[in-house]
């Protein structure tokens, strides 16, 4: 069998799911076995994938066997095949904690095809190499996103809705127009094709300011700063499994996208647009820092640490080095593992205490200390404790900064990491110390079932940190593609 | 031409402005409306306005519109027309629960729905 579609299996495989779910709106039970069985075979295409792109190079489609610019191509380096894996293990395995928490009301009201639907947008958003077919795949994980945000018809969320709805509206025409700008002076949309066009002629002043347009569009998506105020609110309102999909992956699109277009469009006048770049990505960490700081809502101190590794990631981006980029690849994969975990955990705390304020919290270590010590290690992780995962990946960062020579940036860096680390330790310090406080009667077998998905994930984001011997070949493999964005163009403009 | 639909569109993305700026929900969503509108004007005005047929293969005929821009509008047109029916029936259901279309009266926290 003849293996050329093998990069397009992620996208359509859960694509194909999502529309025989539809089929069976009421039979909830059979809509979680074919959800299983959907991703696991998607993941099984996704892992083939990585062992083809590791061992073969970047694989290159372009849909109908039309001459590579003029089809739309799908490219699948490292870097994308690495996102898409990372994408369809965390969903799995949320989908598998929404079993439980979700509710029966909203798993018959295609709960699950919006999750396929999201994933098939976001893997497309990996892996396609045409802007404009970009646009196409992001508004696919939008308005499948705009189901799941308002799913259930609460108060709060109808509002957050409007305003999370209304962001990314604008945001899309500023994509559209912001392609329009690009197509009337490169004259192609195929993305190798603009990365070759904008070499040929020297990126006059008009690119940069597209290459700010495009910061603008994808930083709301990312939520950088000034860009990040839709954020907080938004994602505060869903249930836990949806913003844990949200927080692990939505943002990331977001991030990649940024990555691929200054690594393959913008590489000509790097001391304004990657300054611009490495500018708001510090001011992203200051403000995810005084964010998670400020409150004392669960939800809220995770998703101000969202902003903080969007500022770290795009920090490592913008230096333009090896070890910068490395360390980018490597965070990146890294934080979405990890604030999945973190969100399910979170979840299962405001599940077990009916509150998710830190204030109404105590003693918990007490009754359920598993669930502690599963915290404390997510906890550790995300701040970057040496032999867990955030470490390797924040610093090859550190040194890609000092390598460029970026010294206060890197310093900001370094201290982001004591902000994160007392932000989640507050949570461990409330909630597990201190004078137990009276919980409601919770289902024990419930509990179980939401601390099996939870358990896996801490445990895989542990192997990735520990394993970084295994991993880092993969990793060194996409930033090196990344910097050398003429091996992406030839990959794609081969005869 | 093109600067003449270059001002238009940049009338339309005023008025757009202007509208989502306002407390009115309808208003906000008219806005948008008017934002695709100047949008896809862009794309057709950014794609160059030359050609003088309709991008039909005809015998004899040599100076063909650009067929790209018109597929990108098309595509565009349907995603924000789908976006657009999705938002126009959340605004009802809001106005349904929260009882009010002011935007500025819509506000809460974590304590308080």
């Amino acid at each position: 069998m003849s293996m050329i579609n093998l990069l397009l299996f992620p996208i359509i495989i859960p694509f194909f799911f999502a529309i025989v779910l539809l089929f069976f709106k009421e039979q909830v039970r059979i809509q979680r076995i074919l959800t299983v069985i959907g991703l696991s075979a998607s993941i099984a295409s996704a892992f083939t994938l990585v062992m083809k792109v590791k061992q073969d190079g970047i694989q290159t489609l372009t849909l109908g066997s039309w001459p590579a610019p003029f089809g739309i191509t799908m490219v699948s380096d490292m870097f994308s095949a690495l996102l898409v894996t990372s994408t369809l293990v965390i969903t799995l395995l949320v989908a598998i904690y929404s079993f439980s928490s979700i509710g029966e009301e909203r798993e018959r009201f295609f709960y699950y095809p919006a999750i396929l639907f999201m994933i098939t947008g976001v893997n497309g958003a990996f892996t396609t190499g045409d802007i404009f077919n970009m646009f196409v795949f992001f508004e696919v994980l939008l308005i499948a996103s705009y189901l799941l945000i308002v799913l259930g018809g609460e108060k709060r969320q109808l509002r957050e809705s409007i305003k999370y709805i209304l962001v990314n509206v604008i945001s899309s025409a500023f994509f559209v127009i912001t392609v329009a700008y690009l197509y009337s002076i490169v004259g192609t949309l195929n993305m190798a094709d603009i990365g070759q066009k904008i070499a040929d002629i020297g990126q006059p002043g008009i690119v940069s300011v597209i290459g700010v347009l495009l910061l603008l569009v994808f930083g709301i998506k990312a939520g950088i700063f000034p860009l990040y105020f839709w954020m907080p609110g938004s994602y505060a309102a869903p249930p836990v499994p949806i913003l844990a999909l949200f927080g692990a992956l939505l943002t990331k699109v977001g991030v990649y996208a940024i990555t691929r277009t200054y690594t393959l469009f913008f590489v000509n006048d790097l001391a304004f647009t990657h300054t611009i770049l490495m500018v708001l990505s510090l001011l992203t960490i200051v403000a995810g820092c005084i964010g998670a700081l400020a409150y004392f809502d669960l939800k809220q101190i995770i998703i101000y640490n969202i902003l903080i590794a969007i500022g770290v990631i795009l920090f490592g981006v913008s230096m333009m080095n090896e070890a910068g980029m490395q360390g980018a690849v490597f965070y990146l994969i890294h934080d979405m593992l990890i604030k999945g975990a973190l969100f399910l955990i979170i979840g299962i705390m405001i599940y077990v205490t009916g509150t998710s304020n830190l204030r109404e919290m105590g003693g918990l270590i007490k009754t359920h200390a598993p669930l502690g010590w599963l915290f404390l290690i997510a906890a550790f992780g995300l701040a970057g404790i040496p032999p867990l995962s955030g470490f390797v990946g924040k610093l090859l960062i550190v040194q890609g900064g000092f390598e460029h020579g970026q010294l206060f940036g890197t310093i900001v860096i370094l201290a982001s990491s004591l902000v994160v680390l007392l932000s989640v330790i507050r949570i461990f310090i409330y909630a597990f110390w201190g004078e137990p406080v009276a919980l409601q009667p919770t289902n024990r077998k419930t509990y179980k079932h939401m601390m099996f998905p939870a358990v896996i994930l801490v445990a895989l984001s542990v192997l990735y940190g520990v394993g970084t011997e295994w991993i880092f070949p993969y990793v060194s493999d996409a930033a090196h593609v990344l910097l050398d964005p003429s091996s992406y163009i030839n990959a794609v403009l081969k005869e | 031409m093109e600067l003449l639909m270059a001002i238009v569109a940049g009338i339309l993305f005023t008025a757009a402005i202007y509208l989502i700026l306002s407390r009115s929900l309808i208003k906000v969503i008219l806005g948008t409306g008017l934002l695709s509108h100047g949008a896809h004007l862009f794309i057709l005005t950014m794609g160059g306005l030359g050609g003088s047929a309709p991008p039909v293969l005809l015998d004899g005929v040599t100076e063909y519109a650009d067929p790209l821009p018109q597929a990108l509008i098309l595509t565009a047109i349907v995603i924000s027309f789908g976006v657009t029916a999705f938002i126009l029936v959340l605004a009802y259901r809001t106005y349904a629960v929260h009882k009010t279309d002011d935007l500025n009266s819509m506000k809460g926290n974590d304590e308080h729905d």
